[in-house]
């Protein structure tokens, strides 16, 4: 990779330098940090993003975290949430398919779809917004 | 190797001493959602800077002139106007909520005395138009001064209204509304130099759009496949080129970046120049797409270059090359070494900005712990700053930063494993012409001149 060398402090190693020190050694900083990750997530696919961490994400309403959203494998996701009739029928789907108890009425407010029967005391407050921001509201300087 | 600038050298170098000069936003450490800025846009003349944030409200500031009776105020940036841009919707057919969030701001050229400018969050553009009252018309004849209608059997004589002034007054008001053109989630809004149309770029598709018309928009990239489990990359940022209103880019989540010519086709899936860095096989791992997935491209002001930020580094290519970049910059290397807990904590997904300043000899971007770093193109000299309150002080003078890697720290320094990767800087705008920054860190906006200038 062509790479300009940073004017830095001699004591300090660049990036590159840094890689061919740690290949001296045998391990690339990124490969470490991979077999790091594969050691938490052995279940981890190929593909970056993984089913199982997608599921977690998408249960928790995570996937709407900007972070995730161009991420191409969530798209992938949402893709198949619009196969359901809505977000409780893909919640029994795939509560069938792991064989898993449905979600039990009670203080679960994450999982209102299912067995339970939603209130609006149970459904996330809508947000309302329509207050001045604060960076119109007098100078700090 | 080639790193040409453009523009001449200002007086005194190229070597910027950066001062403090205004912090605006609430202080307090619980940072409410609604607050964090998401978007920050200087306008073509720089006289202006919007702000956009989570809460889908603008906040727009302008420039003091010059003013001999307060010398300290001169070049200070007061708010001009606020509204409220976008509000939450959801979409029923789907079931999702369409958050308000300003995901970009984009001013048109000013044509009249009259700003314009265009808002987006995930599904929906706003064109604003910006406009000064300050004048009112007294004496109606039809009704009272408090509006109320007078009786028109009572009146008996007739007068002509006359013109009075008034207090300034800044009204905001949504001029069009483009809606219903993006089954994703739009990531960018580019003007075009023809000042007619504009492009508008979700994750699949890139639409273009002519100012005056919201019921239709063309589609001029479509890369979503027939079948979506074939699905390897999205689309993540776009920009048409600053003086060929013909030629625009769209950049990947596999860091690469596609020039696209709309005279070639009506729909432009094939690319006229296809910019990619040759990766090194033998360092391949699981993180290297996702770092290399680009966050945003922007055009030189020349319209010579372009710079594509990814997640540990910045680079700059030239138009005419499409091989390799011409410049490579890294941002925070150090970062390499934490990828496994920067992906489990979603870190490694943030989408980080870059500009280029007016002359295009330098190019700023933010990091973590509020620190940005700004690269001079021609000393090849960078400097790490952090927008902190700890040096809040008027016209006080930034200290550059360093974060140490190794075991020995030196004073001063901080180390990698003390950053807070909360504090991060998404956002940062430099003005057109002058030596002005403008840092979002987080809710607070930082505003930052050159000492020199």
């Amino acid at each position: 990779m062509s790479q300009k060398q940073e004017e830095e402090n001699p004591a300090e190693e660049t990036g590159e330098e840094k890689q061919d020190t740690q290949e001296k050694e045998g391990i690339l900083p990124e490969r470490a940090e991979e077999a790091k990750l594969k050691a938490k997530y052995p279940s981890l696919g190929q593909k970056p993003g993984g089913s199982d961490f997608l599921m977690k994400r998408l249960q928790k309403g995570d996937y709407k975290s900007s972070h995730w959203r161009s991420h191409w494998s969530v798209l992938l996701c949402v893709y198949e949430m619009q196969k359901y009739f809505d977000s409780g029928d893909y919640n029994m789907a795939k509560a069938k398919m792991k064989n898993k108890q449905l979600p039990s009425a009670g203080p679960d407010k994450n999982l209102v779809t299912g067995d339970h029967i939603p209130t609006p005391q149970d459904l996330p407050q809508r947000k309302s917004s329509l207050v001045t921001s604060k960076l119109a509201g007098g100078q700090v300087e | 190797m080639a790193g040409a600038g453009g523009g001449g050298c200002p007086a005194g170098g190229n070597d910027f001493q950066w001062c403090f000069s205004q912090v605006k936003g609430a202080i307090d450490e619980d940072v409410a959602e609604a607050d964090i800025i998401s978007t920050v846009e200087f306008n073509c003349s720089g006289d202006l800077l919007a702000t956009g944030d989570k809460g889908g409200r603008v906040v727009i500031f302008q420039r003091e002139q010059e003013n001999k009776s307060r010398p300290h105020s001169r070049g200070e940036y007061n708010v001009y106007s606020t509204f409220q841009s976008h509000e939450p919707e959801f979409d029923y057919l789907k079931s999702l909520e369409i958050e308000e969030k300003i995901n970009k701001i984009r001013w048109l050229p000013q044509q009249n005395a009259a700003h314009f400018l265009l808002s987006t969050n995930d599904k929906t553009i706003k064109l604003w138009k910006i406009s000064e009252r300050d004048k009112r018309a007294e004496g109606y004849n039809l009704k009272d001064e408090d509006g109320r209608l007078r009786d028109p059997f009572r009146i008996t004589a007739l007068r002509v209204p006359i013109l009075k002034p008034m207090d300034l007054m800044v009204e905001a008001s949504p001029r069009r509304i483009f809606a219903n053109a993006h089954t994703y989630h739009i990531n960018s809004i580019s003007v075009n130099s023809d000042h007619e149309t504009y492009l508008s770029a979700d994750d699949l598709r890139i639409n273009l759009w002519h100012l005056e018309i919201t019921d239709r928009s063309f589609n001029i990239v479509d890369i979503k496949p027939a079948n979506m489990e074939e699905l390897t990359e999205v689309i993540t940022a776009a920009e048409f080129h600053p003086h060929q209103c013909n030629v625009f880019v769209y950049s990947s989540s596999k860091g690469t970046i596609r020039l696209c010519d709309m005279r070639s086709s009506a729909l432009c899936d094939r690319h006229s120049k296809f910019f990619e860095e040759p990766e090194d096989p033998s360092s391949r791992s699981f993180f290297s797409e996702i770092i290399s997935s680009i966050s945003d491209v922007k055009f030189s002001h020349s319209g010579r270059y372009m710079m594509s930020r990814d997640y540990l580094s910045v680079k700059v290519w030239d138009l005419n090359m499409e091989s390799r970049p011409l410049e490579t910059h890294q941002v925070h290397e150090y970062l390499r070494s934490k990828l496994c807990s920067l992906y489990e904590n979603d870190c490694i997904f943030d989408k980080f900005e870059c500009c280029w300043n007016g002359s295009d000899s330098a190019i700023m971007t933010g990091s973590y712990n509020n620190f940005f770093r700004m690269f001079d193109r021609d000393t090849r000299r960078d400097v790490t700053l952090e927008a902190s309150r700890e040096s809040s002080k008027p016209r006080a003078s930034l200290k550059p930063r360093k974060v140490c890697t190794g075991g020995k720290r030196k004073k001063d320094e901080i180390s990698v494993d003390s950053l807070d990767f909360n504090k991060k800087i998404l956002h940062t705008a430099w003005h057109p012409a002058d030596s002005v920054i403008a840092v979002a860190a987080t809710n607070n906006l930082y505003i930052f001149q050159d000492k020199i200038n």
